[in-house]
């Protein structure tokens, strides 16, 4: 028997913090704020990014954050809108004090059509904000050596994309994704993309610390149900990942004709 | 310059490619995955007319992907009336005998506390062509100005140089409109017979000197109504094409303004129903899944609160179209009729009763002004 104690005694950790949810939300697209709120609950997720860019920051009692009001969902303040390190910089030291976390969601995508990340700025802002005391969790592409090197400049997590952001079009860079998990220190959790709950099982099964997923819990049907379809899938693939999944073999194991020689 | 990429087309050409596509072209469009412009030509014929239904469900399938369920609010404030330019559709031409009004810098401060109360973050300034009142010094204090109060400026004002651009850019601007009215250049002439708007080159060389200005946002369009809508939005969508590839760190925009009942106008010469502007909106959204799609208090409340569901991102609501409108000087003349006059509490209210998330703020200004 499993117990649930086992499933529990594999926690996440990012920067000396706890998780006991693999599954990281956001908060754009939804259609009200109280469906939201709802949806963030069921998924049971404890980190859940906020655009800084829609967020009061002049200290008025703000719409969105007024639903995060939960003991167990911890703030990722997120740099959209940014095109640039100096951007990111400044941005970074807005959400500090707008928000009250050293947590920070680096993304830069000065492409505004399909959002790709500028992997060349995200290194440099990540370098000097890790400086600054900022717990740094950057959005890049499916790019093991820039993984690496951002590890290397001492990033918290590394957040790779499995396909464009909103795009719901799953892990079109699976072979990369790979890659980086198995090169990586440091929790990768896979970002953008994932539109579906198989996705998101398959991300944990290959072996991601966490997912983040926003566009497909927001704009599906019924969020607050699809929010709770992803926690099941993650904690599913995270289990599969742990028991070790069986081979999936690509040839028949009855004959061998080359070999057979050598009985 | 765009220039060079539009006088590879020719207007004729370009019109009787679009009224030869057949079905089969728009179904081909349709089932495409990346649509180019001859898709796009496809989209807006008469030949996709009965495929209304199965575009209008694309579009909003898309929109909702990358958009989600929300719709970005923003007010105009106007700022003068004053203008120079004949121009014979518009409400504050030059020939046109009413009292011509540029706000002070209190008046401004007036309307925009009002705007704010509101709920706006977002505000649009919109100004005639009046150098001497409301040129590049008028308008970085007006933006000087409203900065503190306002999250997001956008202006729709004469063209600038470059560098008048960069001045701008440098105080917070965010966002440029500069509609070209229409692309068929020897037509052009007569709508603006006089004043600087009638060099049409200088203003469709606008968006290239505001991306070399590095701009956040260039909102384009034609005014439909003056002529042939369908040609006029390729050459609209040819133009975004080509911004997309030399100015890729820009983000675009699309308004559909129709030609609207004004003191002293012309009629317009050619009629867009409600369906072909809906067929319109669902083509540009089929063909560009990430642009912005504007809808502005031009159009009337059943429109409106259904064109949310059909590709628009953007709306103004509880609009006023003449200087002072909302607190200073309610009665001056304006510059076009308003059709959905219902406040900004009820365009709300639509909205949620819709689905959907009216959004104020998304935007923040990242660097020192």
């Amino acid at each position: 028997m499993i117990s649930n104690e086992n499933i529990m005694s594999d926690p996440l950790i990012i920067a000396g913090k706890i998780f006991s949810s693999r599954l990281f939300t956001g908060t754009g697209k939804f259609g009200n704020h109280n469906v939201m709120e709802e949806a963030l609950l069921a998924s049971g997720s404890e980190l859940v990014t906020v655009a800084l860019k829609r967020v009061n920051t002049d200290g008025e009692d703000d719409d969105i954050l007024q639903h995060l009001h939960h003991s167990h969902i911890n703030l990722l303040p997120n740099t959209s809108g940014v095109r640039n390190a100096e951007e990111a910089v400044f941005a970074a030291r807005l959400a500090r004090e707008a928000l009250q976390t050293n947590w920070l969601k680096l993304e830069i995508h000065p492409d505004p059509k399909y959002l790709m990340p500028d992997p060349v700025e995200t290194l440099k802002a990540a370098e000097k904000l890790v400086k600054e005391g900022f717990i740094v969790l950057p959005y890049v592409h499916a790019d093991p050596v820039l993984c690496k090197r951002l590890e290397e400049v001492g990033v918290a997590a590394v957040m790779p994309l499995g396909a464009p952001i909103g795009s719901n079009m799953g892990l079109k860079t699976l072979e990369f994704l790979q890659i980086i998990i198995e090169q990586s220190n440091i929790p990768v959790v896979i970002d953008a993309g994932i539109g579906a709950p198989s996705h998101a099982a398959a991300a944990m099964e290959i072996g991601a610390a966490a997912v983040l997923v926003n566009t497909a819990i927001a704009v599906s049907g019924d969020p607050v149900r699809m929010a709770l379809a992803f926690k099941m899938a993650v904690e599913a693939g995270r289990m599969a990942y742990c028991a070790k999944l069986g081979t999936v073999k690509t040839f028949a194991e009855s004959s061998s004709p080359l070999t057979e020689f050598l009985n | 310059m765009f220039r060079e990429e539009f006088d590879k087309h020719n207007w004729d050409e370009v019109l009787s490619g679009i009224y030869a596509k057949t079905a089969a072209d728009v179904e081909r469009a349709l089932n495409k995955n990346k649509k180019d412009l001859e898709d796009f030509k496809a989209m807006i014929s008469p030949a996709a007319a009965p495929y209304l239904e199965q575009m209008a469900q694309m579009s909003h399938r898309i929109t909702r992907k990358r958009f989600g369920n929300t719709v970005q609010l923003y007010a105009p404030l106007y700022l003068s009336n004053e203008c120079q330019n004949i121009c014979t559709y518009c409400g504050f031409s030059y020939d046109n005998k009413l009292r011509r009004k540029t706000l002070s810098g209190v008046e401004i401060l007036q309307e925009a506390e009002y705007l704010k109360k509101q709920g706006f973050e977002h505000v649009l300034l919109v100004t005639g062509e009046a150098a001497k009142t409301v040129g590049v010094d008028y308008l970085r204090d007006a933006i000087r100005l409203l900065r503190p109060h306002f999250a997001n400026i956008s202006i729709e004002v004469q063209p600038l140089d470059e560098d008048e651009y960069k001045v701008l850019v440098a105080e917070g601007l965010y966002a440029v409109l500069v509609y070209q009215e229409t692309y068929h250049k020897e037509n052009y002439k007569q709508y603006h017979p006089k004043g600087k708007k009638s060099n049409f080159d200088y203003r469709l060389d606008t968006p290239d000197r505001l991306g070399n200005a590095a701009i956040h946002k260039i909102g384009l369009g034609v005014l439909i109504g003056l002529e042939d809508w369908r040609a006029d939005n390729f050459f609209t969508a040819l133009h975004v094409n080509y911004l997309e590839k030399h100015f890729w760190q820009t983000r675009y925009s699309i308004s559909f303004p129709r030609l609207r009942p004004a003191t002293g106008l012309i009629e317009p010469k050619v009629v867009i129903s409600d369906k072909e502007l809906v067929q319109l909106i669902c083509a540009w959204r089929i063909f560009n899944e990430e642009i912005e799609l504007s809808i502005s208090t031009r159009e009337n409340e059943v429109f409106r609160d259904h064109i949310i569901k059909l590709g628009a991102t953007t709306m103004s609501a509880g609009s006023k179209t003449n200087p002072g409108g909302y607190t200073v000087e309610a009665e001056s003349l304006e510059q076009f009729e308003i059709d959905d006059s219902r406040s900004v509490t009820e365009v709300k209210q639509m909205i949620e009763k819709n689905g959907y998330k009216p959004v104020w703020k998304d935007w923040e200004q990242f660097t020192m002004v």
